[in-house]
């Protein structure tokens, strides 16, 4: 379970979440939307512990991460798989070293147990056969269904998910939302997918948190986001650039 | 006008923000040390990089330093009353105590200096140091300890190639241009020649290692900005190293001369 207690952050004396407060359940699948800029991609890295909020409390499993050593926060991360939002692949390496490397680290697995969870993860994200590729050679497509296999690879218990679909074609775009709600139904995982397509919402969450001004807009069900009257929610959704709240 | 007269006071300010946050990542460094054995066999692969691909460039810079220094050291003794082999000396001292570490810590800093920055500032902006945190890496053990060893490592082994070809081009310039005889070099060579010297020069070429290394390291790890800040961070890399590299010249010379 994820808590987020009056958090606030700002860069540059420009406030980006002011006092942000809500907490995310085991096993839900929440959207975090909002327009560009707005903190959505900060609101995810500190709530996984990369950046520090100037103010409030971030609790994961009971853990408040900006209280605890360098080395808990690593356990912590354990836990967690990212999806970057242009793969985050190492560039010096091939797409199964990419896998491998958490795998080496923090799994007790000889080399033939790591070759068969690199050959299982590519194949669950249908990229079997390029373990040997190196980045540059793969598309942003292929790029963001590697950095996916990366982190189902350790089999985590929260996945974040950082633009995953931003920039790609339709038909991609529906093959990363099938990839993240197969992930998500295989186990005991909590999403949490920063976008701002609707159709990644529509498809992938069952519940929404809509950021706008440094605050919480909107916090409640996918059906209900889109049947909201709210003239900001409504603004976004229809994509309305003449209105300013 | 206001600006011009607060920019020294902005410029100190930002001096002194740099080498705490270098102190810092410095202390972060040392602490990673005891995740050293995690990251072992990454040392070979910077190894190879910092030193085995830079050889050629060493190589040419060490042997082209002897040839001038030879060639100059000559023309300030034309006068026929000292004699030849005092340039066979003259040049073996100045390559292994000042040319060869100095010359050899410049071409360093924009060969393997910028290259640094460059990798790991490019791995900042495309999150690739974020991805490492996440995959519960120590980006510190993982991305500057290695580096730095290396540069410790390698550097005095690069300041040794750069003395050999360094005399060797002494020699060639003092045999075939200035006439010379190769006992004359070779006699005025030994006769100067002070085990000290060499370890000297070999001294700063492990601090001059750390320096770069580390300077290129911290400019990489704060990279921000996208390709600008890549470019941004080379730059200063590369400036920064310099003046240090000046610096600590003359504070080495100071302290063990």
């Amino acid at each position: 379970m994820i808590n987020i207690n009056n958090m606030s952050k700002s860069f540059d004396n420009r406030v980006i979440l002011r006092n942000i407060s809500f907490s995310i359940n085991k096993g839900d699948k929440i959207a975090i939307i909002g327009q560009s800029g707005i903190g959505k991609s900060v609101l995810l890295k500190s709530i996984i512990g990369l950046l520090n909020p100037d103010d409030g409390d971030i609790f994961i499993d009971e853990q408040n991460i900006n209280n605890i050593s360098f080395r808990k926060l690593q356990k912590l991360r354990s836990k967690f798989g990212m999806v970057f939002q242009f793969g985050a692949l190492f560039d010096s390496m091939t797409v199964g070293e990419n896998i491998s490397l958490a795998l080496q680290k923090l799994t007790n697995f000889d080399k033939s147990e790591i070759s068969d969870k690199i050959t299982v993860s590519l194949k669950e994200v249908n990229m079997e056969g390029t373990e040997e590729k190196i980045p540059s050679e793969l598309s942003g497509g292929m790029k963001k269904r590697v950095g996916i296999a990366r982190a189902i690879a350790l089999n985590p218990k929260y996945m974040f998910y950082d633009e995953p679909t931003t920039g790609l074609d339709p038909i991609m775009t529906d093959s990363i939302n099938r990839l993240i709600n197969n992930f998500h139904s295989k186990g005991d995982v909590t999403s949490i997918i920063v976008t701002h397509e609707m159709k990644t919402v529509r498809d992938v969450s069952d519940r929404v948190l809509m950021l706008h001004n440094g605050k919480i807009q909107f916090n409640g069900s996918t059906e209900d986001l889109f049947c909201s009257v709210d003239p900001i929610v409504m603004a976004f959704l229809n994509g309305d650039s003449t209105y300013e709240a | 006008m206001k600006e011009i007269i607060l920019y020294p006071i902005h410029s100190v300010v930002s001096l002194f923000e740099h080498i705490g946050r270098y102190c810092d990542l410095m202390i972060k460094t040392l602490r990673s040390f005891r995740t050293w054995h995690l990251y072992l066999g990454f040392l070979p692969e910077h190894m190879i990089k910092l030193g085995i691909s830079t050889i050629p460039i060493v190589i040419v810079t060490g042997l082209f330093s002897g040839m001038v220094t030879t060639v100059q050291t000559a023309y300030q003794l034309e006068s026929g009353f000292i004699p030849d082999s005092y340039v066979g000396g003259i040049v073996g001292v100045t390559v292994l105590m000042e040319l060869s570490p100095m010359i050899t810590a410049l071409v360093m800093t924009g060969r393997v200096g910028a290259s640094i920055a460059a990798e790991i500032g490019t791995m900042r902006v495309s999150e690739q140091i974020d991805a490492l945190e996440i995959l519960s890496f120590d980006p510190v053990s993982f991305l500057i300890l290695p580096r730095i060893i290396s540069g410790a490592i390698m550097f005095p082994v690069m300041i040794v190639i750069a003395d050999l070809f360094g005399i060797l081009g002494g020699y060639l310039a003092a045999t075939i241009s200035l006439g010379i005889t190769p006992f004359n070099y070779i006699y005025g060579l030994r006769d100067w020649f002070m085990p000290w010297n060499a370890i000297f020069g070999i001294i700063k070429a492990f601090y001059f290692g750390i320096a770069i290394t580390s300077i290129a390291c911290y400019y990489g790890f704060y990279t921000s900005g996208g390709a600008e800040g890549v470019g941004k961070s080379t730059t200063q890399t590369v400036v920064a190293s310099c003046i240090t590299v000046v610096i600590l010249d003359y504070l080495l010379a100071a302290i063990l001369l």
